[in-house]
């Protein structure tokens, strides 16, 4: 018994890897979507690791030190001061960690609800249920993702958490919109009625019938979101209706570098490539899944 | 047809409705006092108190929301506390100027779409194929206020060919406003040296927003044609000798334009975001530039009515949209007229 367990598990940890491999020898064809993981694991590790790498981590903070203002790129300064003498280099690599922070809390709170008012408004297709999801939803939609995300923010009080916050309820609608429909066309697919039929509960039916069915769009979606949530959580601190200064923040250092223009451009070129670097190696990742996934939809 | 535009329409009023009550509802809950926001830490609490009551903030959510839906249907939409001035009489001067900014982009993105897009299908593979590519993933990838510091440092700062910020030189005085739209103003004020001003202000920040929407029309535009090329009537037309010219405007074009119509609307409402971006950079005397002030100083009532132009716009634009596709798509026009 216990070695016939031991026997299906190990067969079905042969057959992962195999699942495994096949998909990265797809994902692996386009060397831009291999160029973007390795970019985006560097990013991750130094975010990470932000406190040991960054030259001077204390500069993260509210650090004044007047005499290095504005000093140009040097051997001691890679990227240059800021105006009160901050090395813009540390403060980007702690940057890092706030966009990568936002991305991940926006997506662990819009994903979850957006999938499971997708699977319910999708399953119970044509009756109350699935109406009332749907049309809140479309409310949702009815102005675009930023305007809605920014008002939300300003009329909370601005800040990392808030901007999380209001960007988050801005992102559901896409999730339970993308759920819904995969759910709605799997809902009178005889593996649904048949689970049905045998009394099978409804959690069961809608995690562990359709929603496995639902994991290739999704995880494509959410490595292409990340970027944009990134995007829009710059966005919104470089408004001013995001992260407060001395948070190193690249949105809000971009806001405080612009005003330096032409003569400290470091202060906002370095910042500004930074956040082009994040986005456009979250993009490539989301390319090559979405060539894994789709190939295996078919 | 009309049966169509008459349920899209009675669909956007439900669900305008709906963004109204939620967008109420939030400016309602969130902590703190409007009235005491609006007339600072000096006001006596009395007056504070006279406020309340003025705005209904002392009644339930249910009749400040009639209220304030009763004023909205007469074209009342409150006073801003940031201006102090009624939210109509605010939205209507700086609406024109974002309009302008926007439609100038528009224009801009699809004629430098549609070229790249044509260039890139029929020097498939070539270098510039690979440039418009590479341009179309950084484009995705730039936030559009970045596009708009680098434009504003590279041109403007830098090599000193364009002005940099607002709608006209500081020093020169504005034609009367008619339309609101600053070039065709200056034209009827007779002064085409305006014109050509505002033409040179325009030009920095309408590129902002539209570097973006050229790279991916571009790339929508490239792959729809070297779809359509491999279509039978195609190699029928080239069989029987039609000039390659006239082949690509009549033939191909028409139909590969119908994807890049289909993401307008999309288009517009990333148009509208990123405009609050670009006016701030530049300085733009805009709607969405209005619109930040109102929101960095929690001006309730200029937020709800903001988020509402835009929702309205937003729901217009799309109608005006599915109509065009309508027209230009004989399947879809089939499609609906049956449904």
């Amino acid at each position: 018994m216990i070695a016939e367990h031991g026997v299906r598990i190990w067969a079905a940890l042969a057959r992962r890897r195999r699942g495994l491999a096949k998909g990265w020898y797809k994902y692996s064809r386009n060397s831009l979507s291999v160029l973007g993981l390795v970019v985006l694991v560097l990013i991750g590790l130094t975010a990470g690791l932000a406190p040991y790498i960054a030259p001077y981590p204390e500069h993260a903070a509210a650090y004044t030190n007047f005499r290095e203002a504005g000093l140009p790129p040097s051997k001691d300064h890679l990227f240059g001061t800021d105006r009160v003498g901050r090395d813009v280099l540390s403060r980007v690599i702690f940057g890092y960690r706030f966009s990568l922070l936002l991305g991940i809390v926006v997506l662990s709170l819009a994903v979850p609800s957006g999938v499971v008012l997708g699977l319910l408004g999708g399953y119970y297709n044509g009756t109350w249920i699935e109406v009332l999801i749907m049309r809140i939803t479309d409310v949702f939609l009815a102005v675009p993702p930023l305007v809605l995300a920014m008002s939300i923010a300003a009329m909370l009080t601005p800040n990392l958490f808030n901007a999380m916050i209001a960007i988050s309820l801005s992102w559901w609608p896409w999730y339970c919109r993308l759920v819904y429909s995969v759910t709605a066309s799997l809902r009178n697919q005889f593996f649904v009625r048949e689970a049905e039929l045998t009394g099978a509960s409804r959690m069961h039916i809608l995690f562990k019938e359709i929603l496995p069915n639902c994991f290739g769009p999704i995880m494509t979606k959410v490595t292409l979101d990340m970027g944009i949530a990134i995007l829009m959580g710059a966005s919104l601190s470089f408004i001013g209706l995001g992260a407060q200064p001395p948070t190193p923040d690249l949105g809000t250092m971009l806001a405080d570098g612009a005003k330096r223009l032409p003569s400290e451009w470091w202060s906002t070129i370095f910042p500004a490539l930074a956040i082009v670097m994040v986005i456009l190696a979250f993009n490539l990742v989301g390319d090559g899944l979405r060539d894994v996934f789709a190939v295996e939809e078919v | 047809m009309a049966k169509y535009i008459a349920l899209r329409l009675g669909q956007s009023i439900f669900v305008l409705f709906g963004l109204s009550l939620l967008i109420f509802f939030i400016a309602r809950v969130v902590p703190g006092d409007p009235a005491r926001v609006a007339l600072g830490n000096l006001a006596t609490e009395e007056q504070v108190q006279k406020l309340r009551a003025e705005m209904h903030l002392d009644r339930p959510f249910a009749v400040q929301y009639y209220y304030w839906l009763k004023s909205m249907l007469r074209g009342d939409l409150g006073k801003s506390l940031y201006t102090q001035r009624p939210v109509t009489t605010d939205l209507r001067q700086y609406i024109p100027a974002t309009l302008e900014l926007i439609l100038f982009a528009t224009l801009i993105s699809l004629v430098f779409g549609q070229v790249t897009g044509v260039l890139a299908g029929y020097f498939r593979n070539s270098w510039f194929d690979n440039l418009s590519r590479l341009a179309s993933y950084l484009g995705v990838a730039t936030p559009s206020f970045v596009v708009a510091i680098l434009l504003l440092f590279i041109f403007s700062q830098l090599l000193k060919l364009a002005p940099s910020v607002g709608r006209l030189p500081l020093m020169v005085k504005a034609p009367p406003t008619v339309t609101g739209f600053m070039i065709i103003d200056s034209l009827l004020a007779g002064r085409p040296d305006l014109t050509l001003l505002a033409l040179k202000h325009l030009v920095l920040p309408a590129f902002s927003l539209a570097v973006i929407h050229i790279a991916q029309e571009g790339r929508i535009t490239r792959s729809s044609l070297i779809e359509n090329v491999q279509k039978d009537y195609i190699i029928a037309h080239e069989v029987h000798g039609i000039r390659p010219t006239k082949l690509v405007f009549k033939y191909l074009l028409k139909p590969s334009i119908i994807p890049t119509v289909t993401v307008m609307g999309l288009d517009f409402a990333f148009l509208m975001s990123n405009a609050f971006l670009v006016e701030l950079v530049f300085f733009w005397p805009g709607f969405a530039r209005y619109a930040v002030n109102a929101m960095l100083s929690k001006d309730l009532n200029a937020i709800v009515a903001v988020v509402l132009v835009i929702g309205v716009t937003f729901a217009l634009v799309n109608l005006v949209v599915d109509t065009i596709i309508t027209f230009l798509d004989p399947a879809i026009r089939i499609q609906r007229r049956g449904g």
